[in-house]
């Protein structure tokens, strides 16, 4: 914060430590993600890549936790609407689109697998798979790695409310309890597992069950990015400190199907949906920046024309690359040199 | 040459890896304060201290899950399953996680864990205590499985599968804990990870198999050699997945006539493949249908004495299906 002896140092983000630059960056980035996703569902539509998953509405508070980290020293374990916290620790729509496309430079997996299953060594982003709530345990690893060698890592984790359900996440959680591990367990509760509403999945609040591992869980409203900022600040601080896990309740909504393979509206009604819609905190985090005079209607165009030259180029590239050769197709089930590993 | 347990091979393997290499570590149910429950790990927290060899919660998806992230980044994790039939709830972790880490990030990331696991019967320890599950796993490309039945193939089959850069099963016979003993030289040597072992030679006919059962055939086979004139030959498999191909065919050239042991059930187990491997390759020189000996199709075996001696495989029942075959 560089501003000096005027009102705007009583601004939100400015209490809590951001920048103006960081903050616009942060809504620009929630732009990106948004922009990407739109496109990606598009792409679908026109029969030009087989399926799209979206983090439509997730993206603000999903750039907020990413912020909250360091990038050069923690460990991401993100699930399949992360790309709006991909985009935050420095994926690019490049390869996003590489990977909706199943291209061979699609740096998370050579196309091998679905979008959404995020990974990327350079940018400490751990691959993923589709049997929900496998990655909880390996954060709890990562941590405890980080705790064995003496780092000052802490591992962020996402899973949806469905998958809170499921061992994995109970067994991480009540391991990192037990260890006081520098873990952030992130449910990211958008109402729906696929059809299933929340109140099916569960009868009380996720982040009560923090309780029994013995660690604080907070739910936090994920309109309110500064707030998911600011929560995930303290539970960054607390993990380094070696005062253990937080987990973190996210409550957002996803306005999309759950994938462009499911009609929604067999189990829910538009009218709950656009209610939904109406309480995008893009727009708001936008006028939040207007107001503070930090954010004007050139700026906006001038970012909407940035953000479509991007995802045009992006696309046109992913369209246009090479898929995996097949020679390749079936490498790397192992090691290809044996001797690799043996004593690094 | 030291003459050492089966057991204490496997605590040295870990013990002298943990002193060469500050990034491996043991993880599991009781394996730290009181060294595991058949005292597998016995003074290794005493040596390296509590993380490195760490009591965890009782939640076999995590321990094995926890140690794939640990491995992940770049430690080698020795995750222990308290008995090979209780790490089925860490079957998704193993398979869907460990086994594809490298092929589904195009090489990006890795895996290097271990998970070590008693497997087989003759304790009295009923269904749940007494199984062989390396038929679950066996076929899950990405894994490597490893079975040794000597103390010496224990200790240079763990240090190389801590080393290997891939996950790794090691499946420990819990009978051979402390019933086997053999020569296991000081300090470092490896045993590869792939290749089979000629455990006896012999021309009359061929015996194939991994862990225990083996020192039945071993028993059995001095017997036929005395009382009979038949010389078997035998190859330990040593490790199941891969399966050492060309092993496997010059074990069976030799003879012509093959017979397949393990304690695993029949059907669908590893024999079955190897009994393929065979086929495909050398039908028209064998001089007797392959044969299999192994537990039977029922869901595990029984606590009770006769039930468990029924279920299990013996030297009289190898003897008995050796000579068959020799007589075919």
């Amino acid at each position: 914060m560089t501003h000096t002896g005027s009102v705007k140092n009583a601004s939100r983000h400015a209490s809590l430590g951001l920048s103006d630059e960081k903050a616009v960056l942060m809504y620009e980035t929630m732009q990106l993600a948004r922009k990407f996703d739109e496109r990606g569902q598009l792409l679908q539509r026109a029969g030009k890549v087989n399926f799209h998953i979206s983090g439509i509405t997730q993206e603000p508070s999903q750039v907020a936790m990413a912020f909250a980290m360091d990038l050069e020293k923690d460990w991401f374990l993100p699930y399949y609407r992360d790309y709006a916290f991909v985009l935050s620790v420095g994926m690019t729509v490049k390869e996003l689109m590489l990977s909706i496309f199943a291209k061979g430079e699609d740096p998370n997996s050579a196309g091998r697998q679905m979008p959404g299953h995020f990974g990327s060594k350079r940018l400490r982003i751990v691959t993923g798979s589709s049997p929900v709530t496998t990655q909880v345990p390996h954060a709890v690893g990562f941590a405890l790695a980080a705790k064995m060698r003496g780092e000052q890592s802490v591992s962020i984790v996402s899973f949806g409310e469905g998958s809170s359900n499921q061992g994995d996440f109970h067994e991480g959680c009540n391991f990192a309890g037990v260890m006081k591990l520098p873990v952030i367990f992130v449910c990211q509760n958008n109402g729906y597992a696929i059809s299933v509403p929340f109140s099916k999945q569960s009868a009380g609040r996720i982040a009560d069950r923090a309780i029994g591992y013995g660690f604080p869980g907070i739910r936090v409203d994920g309109n309110d990015p500064l707030e998911v900022y600011r929560v995930f600040r303290e539970a960054h601080e607390r993990a380094l400190a070696g005062e253990g896990p937080t987990l973190i309740e996210i409550m957002t909504y996803r306005v999309t199907p759950h994938s462009t393979s499911d009609n929604d509206l067999v189990y829910r009604t538009k009218e709950e949906v656009d209610h939904f819609k109406a309480l995008d905190a893009i727009p708001a985090f936008r006028q939040y920046l207007t107001d503070l005079g930090l954010w004007s209607d050139e700026q906006e165009q001038e970012l909407q024309a940035r953000i479509r030259k991007e995802i045009d180029e992006a696309t046109q590239y992913g369209e246009n690359a090479p898929f995996q050769s097949i020679e390749d197709a079936f490498r790397y089930v192992y090691a290809e040199n044996t001797a690799e590993g043996k004593e690094q | 040459m030291p003459v050492m347990e089966y057991i204490e091979a496997i605590r040295t393997a870990m013990k002298d890896e943990m002193e060469r290499d500050s990034r491996v570590f043991v993880m599991g149910e009781d394996v730290g304060l009181k060294g595991g429950v058949f005292g597998t790990t016995k003074g290794l927290q005493q040596q390296f201290g509590e993380l490195r060899s760490l009591d965890t919660p009782l939640a076999e998806s995590a321990i094995a899950g926890v140690a794939i992230g640990a491995a992940m980044a770049g430690m080698r994790p020795i995750a222990e399953m308290q008995y090979s039939d209780f790490m089925f709830p860490a079957t998704n972790q193993i398979i869907s996680e460990a086994a594809k880490i490298r092929y589904r990030s195009n090489n990006d990331w890795d895996c290097p864990v271990v998970i070590r696991a008693p497997i087989g019967g003759g304790i009295f320890g009923g269904l749940y205590h007494s199984q062989c599950p390396e038929s679950v796993f066996f076929g899950t490309p990405g894994l490597k499985i490893v079975a040794p039945s000597t103390a010496y193939d224990a200790k240079g089959l763990l240090l190389s599968a801590i080393r290997d850069p891939d996950p790794v099963l090691f499946f420990e016979n819990k009978k051979c804990y402390r019933l086997i003993s053999d020569e296991v030289p000081e300090g470092d040597y490896t045993v590869p990870i792939g290749k089979s072992k000629v455990m006896r030679e012999g021309d009359d006919i061929t015996v194939i198999g991994y862990s225990m059962p083996l020192h039945f055939a071993m028993q059995a086979a001095e017997e036929l050699s005395r009382e009979e004139g038949i010389e078997a030959h035998i190859l330990d498999l040593r490790t199941i997945q891969p399966l050492d191909r060309e092993g496997i065919l010059e074990a069976v050239s030799r003879t012509g006539k093959v017979l397949i042991v393990h304690e695993d059930n029949k059907t669908g187990g590893v024999g079955a493949e190897v009994a393929a491997i065979i086929s495909e390759e050398l039908l028209y020189d064998l001089d007797a249908p392959i044969r299999r000996l192994c537990g039977p199709d029922v869901p595990a075996m029984p606590i009770n004495p006769p039930g468990e001696k029924h279920y299990l495989l013996n030297k009289d029942k190898l003897k008995a299906a050796m000579l068959d075959l020799a007589r075919f």
